[in-house]
């Protein structure tokens, strides 16, 4: 959980563009359906149910997590690039812990 | 006479031992059997038509990247991509991707906006067995598309 989200945003873009953003976050997506093998019990569920991307402060991309999405969640797509600004990421876990993480664009 | 006691003793705690492994198969088999809430088509379907409220959508738009075979049902590259200009007045609202046959049907909901340019999302997901997986585009005006991909899962990636 310490380990820092990895963000791939361009630096730079023309006014117009269509950039790409990949995301790639650690967690292990904890299912709810798995079993601890000593006890038999079934381990908690714990998983980022919610990840967002937002512009300058308006929404670009959401999505809401299910335990179907891989450990590690892993997001790319694209964003038209408009102005310079940043582009700032959150992802939340079951139980309401936030992480975040931001990158800065110039549009020319 | 001393060794026959000795073999006795032997056989007993073999014994004990088998039983205590049937026991815990026994355990394991009723814990799987109690776990075994699978998603088939038809919830599947059901989830899917909550999401779009009712509508059932027309087949088309909808692209569905998969590989053919996943040998590792963990961890499985997904792209789905919907033919949309991505304007304010014409764009893909929500993209939101169901499972037929993993423990739950529910995968994950994307919410588009125009400010994309592009509808076009990548993700990684689980795969519990070889299977459909289906997305469903919801667009700005209310009306549903949806696209489906099979793919072959050698080792499942659900529960273990």
């Amino acid at each position: 959980m310490a380990k820092k989200p990895r963000i791939k945003v361009p630096k730079t873009a023309k006014s117009g563009e269509t950039i790409l953003i990949k995301t790639l976050m650690s967690h292990k997506m904890e299912t709810g359906v798995r079993k601890n093998k000593k006890t038999g019990k079934l381990i908690p569920r714990k998983i980022i149910n919610k990840f967002v991307c937002k512009f300058n402060g308006k929404e670009v991309m959401s999505a809401d997590l299910h335990p179907a999405v891989a450990a590690n969640p892993y997001f790319a797509f694209y964003a038209k690039a408009t102005e310079s600004g940043t582009f700032d990421f959150e992802w939340i876990e079951d139980g309401g812990k936030t992480i975040t993480a931001s990158g800065d664009i110039v549009v020319t | 006479m001393s060794m026959d006691k000795l073999k006795t003793k032997v056989l007993g705690r073999r014994q004990i031992l088998k039983s205590v492994g049937l026991g815990a198969l026994a355990l394991a088999g009723t814990g799987l059997s109690s776990k075994t809430v699978q998603a088939t088509p038809d919830k599947a379907s059901e989830y899917l038509s909550k999401l779009t409220s009712g509508a059932a959508g027309t087949k088309g738009k909808v692209t569905v990247k998969l590989p053919e075979i996943a040998e590792n049902g963990r961890t499985v590259p997904i792209t789905v991509s919907v033919d949309s200009p991505m304007t304010d007045g014409d764009y893909v609202k929500s993209v939101h991707i169901v499972s037929e046959r993993n423990p739950q049907p529910e995968v994950i909901s994307f919410n588009l906006s125009p400010a994309m340019g592009k509808a076009e999302v990548s993700t990684r997901m689980r795969l519990g067995k070889t299977q459909k997986v289906r997305a469903a585009a919801v667009m700005n005006d209310g009306s549903v598309y949806t696209g489906d991909k099979e793919i072959k899962v050698t080792i499942g990636g659900c529960g273990g």
